[in-house]
């Protein structure tokens, strides 16, 4: 088995980051100038790292698929951000928020790397009020905050309903900043299609199309950060925006750098159910809506018939004869559970027949209580936008009924393998945001997306990059007219040709469904042996299929959205199958991960500390070889292992 | 329901469009406008035709990045939403539905309902900011902001950049993009720092650009998705004004 290095600094964890600091190599400003560094990505990690390493004075050229920095996925986030500042007075500390941060994620995340987390998250916030970033207020004219899952403290912040989008317009700014200035170079609506690693093994340069006149372009540089977001697309249905996709990081996978616990995906429990075939993508409603909204089905049996009929209204059932389910497993965290927690709680009641709305396959999200208790303004002015926005796709009022709602694929905490540093095992290659595996172990909580991306972006790769460029600064300019560059562009454009010339039957989006419904059915919620085994089938088959009988119509030549989705589907279909590998072997149950076969009594996960405390990293082979674990182990010096409990506090 | 449309298809930016007529069966009064479209692109790609090309990605309506007029208005004629959040509920079964692109000087078509806003980064990049750089900042709570001016921000700040209000102009005016951030920024300490400076830079890079004056007759406000409010548009003139004279 490989050792794996993960960097992690020397001494006490609460000064590992300032060690770090005080150590690492720099580079001289006038030597800055001299390096090029690739961002591939304007979302929250790729947008703050770009602006932040072009504000030190290096080249920076930055990459998007969208035709604006500002329309990349994080724009999405709803609820908000977390930070331990402790303004509430409630007692949180920078180790509480590191604590509920590895617990949440079940104890399979990097204590060095989530105590740094926690570490700068207070540094986001100022910096994000420093941007002009229109967090939400009390009327003493101070920072508000709320709370959300797995945490007893309320230390979320907050922009009404639209938290990504006003952070993702901070760094967007910065960036526009940094692009007039001229450090920073911008390229839109190009997608990177392939990474190109240099002879000695190290990152330098990317092949990418131009999305409008079809080009391969090459670009060479002394570094190259991939902040290109989550995989959750995998599953066809999910939150995630349409152009979300694995390929930035499948293709680095493929150039040898390892991919690291990809069966960890988040199914979050509050998102509009799937009502029709024809449907392109689920819709969340924040987690913040559980501060207010109480979760629950109806207790008989006979209710459910008439509800799902019509014949009764939710609002026409009485207390008594309600199963706020949530409440009653989890007493001390109530409807505020991590979402792991939640979604599995959703499951188990529709699964034993509970479950509400014409499929049977929703629960209620009902905010009556609150209503009563705060009054109808304040939950709109909490609220609003959601409220508006369910009742413009459901077409229903939820002041007056309670929502339905249903878990969806979110987030995926698997992603690229880094080290401390947030480089992969390829020199010179970082990964940020959501496109790393690092801070979220087995679980995500929420609000602590976007606090990791910035974390990435604002504060740790604009450090840790430097200590990896401190001696490229005599390199000289990357040249792209080298053989390595040739064979990677060459790979891209036969990659294309092959799929143009299929010429087949089938719909890119057809084939998606077919491998959306494989996964959701056997690597999502709850997995098991036997499910995992035939997955594996399916995808092979269905890859097969895909390559036999897809049509893509058009030239390559020019904007072809087909082609584009094409080549995503493909890298989708060998990362499905990829997840599915890493869930049959994890034989335990941890966060988001939930095998069948590994559960208490009374269906909690269960997991197996002794044989699994481990990320598992997994290296390509070859096409038709199965990839190599390794195995990068965990250790917990500053916190105690635990089964997680959210029913006592 | 069945519904004609009137898709205008053109296939490159120097290229002649027109409008061509399709028809489509059996579309669920619950789908959304966009997957109208989808269930359309995919018939013409069994055909093995070229599918309609238009811009989406968050299909949340917080993106910006989705652009159709639809009969006559931008992001069709449900107030206050987006092309993505539209629902084929607002329709009427058999109606002819028109789809164009965004049509204004500065937006070039690009492929079919695919326009270029490059134009609107631009503006940004004149000054939408302020020039904070990362680290060095104070305390988030060490400058208080009255909750009201927050608010004010909050609503102007909402603005997605789609550019609606641009299509929406008959004189292709960016008054009210430009507006929203120039006033999200009047409203905040922070913003005051560089408020002369930001409003001089993007209202000349908004001319320089070839975006038309504002003659008031509001249509951004009533087409925008966002209801960003035309007071902001008041605001950025007095701030104009005042950065003028000195
Ligand atoms: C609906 C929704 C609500 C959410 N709400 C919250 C919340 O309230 N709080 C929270 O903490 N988290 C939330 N999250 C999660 C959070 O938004 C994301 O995890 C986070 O924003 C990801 O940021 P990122 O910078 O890693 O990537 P993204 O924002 O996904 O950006 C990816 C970037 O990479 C580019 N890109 C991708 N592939 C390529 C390629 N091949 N070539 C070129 N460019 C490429 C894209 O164009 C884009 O610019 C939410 C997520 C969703 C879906
Ligand atoms: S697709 Fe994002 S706003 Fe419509």
């Amino acid at each position: 088995m490989t050792k794996i290095d993960s960097k992690i600094p020397a001494g006490p964890l609460a000064e590992k980051w300032t060690h770090y600091k005080e150590h690492q190599n720099l580079v001289n400003p006038a030597n800055k100038r001299k390096i090029d560094i690739i961002v591939i990505g304007t979302g929250l990690a790729g947008g703050a790292a770009a602006a932040s390493l072009g504000e030190l004075g290096f080249n920076v050229k930055v990459f998007c698929i969208q035709d604006s920095p500002r329309r990349a996925h994080s724009i999405a986030a709803q609820g908000g951000i977390n930070a331990a500042k402790n303004y509430p007075n409630d007692g949180d500390t920078v180790y509480r928020l590191f604590y509920d941060t590895i617990k949440g994620g079940d104890y399979r995340a990097r204590e060095a790397n989530v105590y740094r987390l926690a570490e700068v998250s207070n540094n986001i916030i100022d910096q994000c009020v420093a941007q002009g970033v229109p967090f939400a207020r009390e009327y003493s004219g101070y920072l508000a905050n709320r709370s959300f899952g797995g945490a007893l403290v309320s230390r979320t912040f907050y922009a009404r309903g639209q938290t990504g989008q006003q952070l993702l317009l901070g760094a967007y700014g910065a960036l526009s900043k940094e692009i007039k200035r001229g450090s920073v170079k911008l390229y839109t609506r190009r997608e990177m299609l392939d990474l190109v690693v240099t002879g000695e093994g190290k990152a330098r340069g990317v092949i990418v199309r131009n999305l409008f006149t079809g080009e391969i372009e090459r670009y060479g540089a002394h570094a190259v950060l991939l902040a290109t977001g989550g995989y959750g697309n995998v599953y066809f249905l999910s939150t995630n925006a349409m152009t979300s996709n694995g390929s930035a990081a499948w293709r680095a996978y493929k150039r040898g750098a390892w991919f690291a616990n990809p069966c960890y995906v988040q199914i979050h429990p509050t998102c509009i159910p799937v009502h029709g075939s024809y449907q392109s993508k689920l819709t969340l409603m924040s987690e913040s809506l559980r501060n207010d909204g109480r979760i629950w089905v109806p207790k008989n049996k006979e209710d459910i018939e008439k509800v799902r009929s019509g014949a009764l209204k939710p609002k026409d059932i009485p207390e008594e004869n309600r199963d706020y389910y949530l409440e009653r497993r989890y007493p001390a965290f109530g409807n505020l559970v991590p979402r792991d927690v939640a979604s599995r709680a959703a499951k188990e009641r529709c699964d034993a027949g509970y479950g509400v709305g014409n499929t049977g396959l929703a629960v209620y999200l009902d905010f009556k209580d609150a209503i009563d208790r705060l009054g109808k303004e304040v939950i709109k002015a909490r609220y609003g936008n959601l409220f508006d926005m369910y009742e413009r796709i459901v077409d229903d009022n939820p002041y007056e009924t309670p929502m339905m709602i249903y878990p969806a694929i979110h987030y995926s905490m698997g992603g690229l393998w880094v080290d401390y540093e947030l480089q992969s095992n390829i020199p010179g290659l970082f990964v940020g945001g959501e496109a790393n595996f690092s801070d979220h172990g087995a679980n995500r909580l929420g609000a602590s997306a976007l606090m990791q991306g910035l974390s990435d972006g604002y504060f740790v790769l604009p450090y840790t990059m430097q200590n990896y460029l401190a001696d490229q600064i005599t390199v000289g300019a990357i040249p792209t007219n080298t053989p390595e560059f040739d064979a990677a562009e060459k790979a891209v454009k036969d990659r294309i040709q092959k799929l143009m010339s299929v010429n087949g039957t089938e719909t890119v989006d057809a084939l998606h469904k077919r491998l959306g419904l494989i996964m959701w059915d056997h690597v999502g919620m709850a997995r098991n042996k036997e499910g995992l085994e035939k997955a594996i089938k399916d995808i092979q088959a269905l890859r097969k299929e895909f390559w036999e009988k897809v049509r893509v119509p058009g030239s390559p030549d020019g904007i072809n959205i087909e082609l584009e989705k094409a080549l995503r589907l493909a890298d989708f279909l060998e990362l499905g199958e990829l997840m599915a590998r890493d869930a049959l072997h994890r034989e335990e149950s941890a966060g988001g991960h939930f095998r069948e076969e590994f559960q208490t009594p009374e269906g909690e996960a269960l997991r197996n500390d002794k044989d699994y405390m481990y990320v598992g990293a997994w290296e390509y082979t070859g096409d038709d070889k199965e990839p190599k674990l390794n195995k990068e182990e965990l250790k917990y010096e500053n916190i105690e292992v635990k089964t997680r409990n959210y029913k006592t506090a | 329901m069945d519904l004609k449309l009137k898709i205008w298809r053109q296939a490159g930016p120097t290229a002649k469009g027109q409008f061509v007529d399709y028809d489509v069966h059996n579309i669920s009064s619950d789908a959304s406008f966009l997957e109208m479209i989808d269930i359309l692109n995919d018939e013409l790609v069994e055909k093995g035709e070229d599918p309609v090309a238009f811009d989406h990605d968050c299909r949340e309506g917080i993106c910006g990045m989705c652009s159709m007029f639809i009969n006559g208005h931008p992001h069709g004629p449900e107030k206050a939403t987006t092309t993505c959040q539209l629902h084929m509920r607002k329709f009427k079964d058999g109606e002819t539905i028109t789809v164009e692109p965004w049509r204004a000087k500065p937006f070039p078509v690009i492929k079919d309902l695919i326009v270029d806003r490059s134009a609107f980064d631009e503006i940004i990049q004149a000054g939408g900011y302020t020039s904070a750089t990362t680290g060095g900042v104070p305390d988030a709570n060490a400058i208080p902001i009255n909750k009201e001016n927050a608010e004010l921000a909050m609503d102007a700040a909402a603005c997605i950049g789609c550019g609606a209000c641009v299509a929406a102009c008959k004189n292709a005016s960016a008054m009210l993009f430009v507006s929203a951030k120039v006033s999200q920024f009047a409203l905040l300490p922070q913003g005051k720092v560089e408020a002369k400076d930001r409003v001089k830079e993007m209202v000349a890079k908004m001319d320089e650009l070839g975006f038309g004056n504002c003659t008031n007759t509001y249509a951004c406000e009533a087409e925008c998705p966002k209801e960003i409010s035309i007071t902001n548009i008041a605001r950025l003139n007095r701030q104009f004004i005042g950065a003028k004279l000195g």
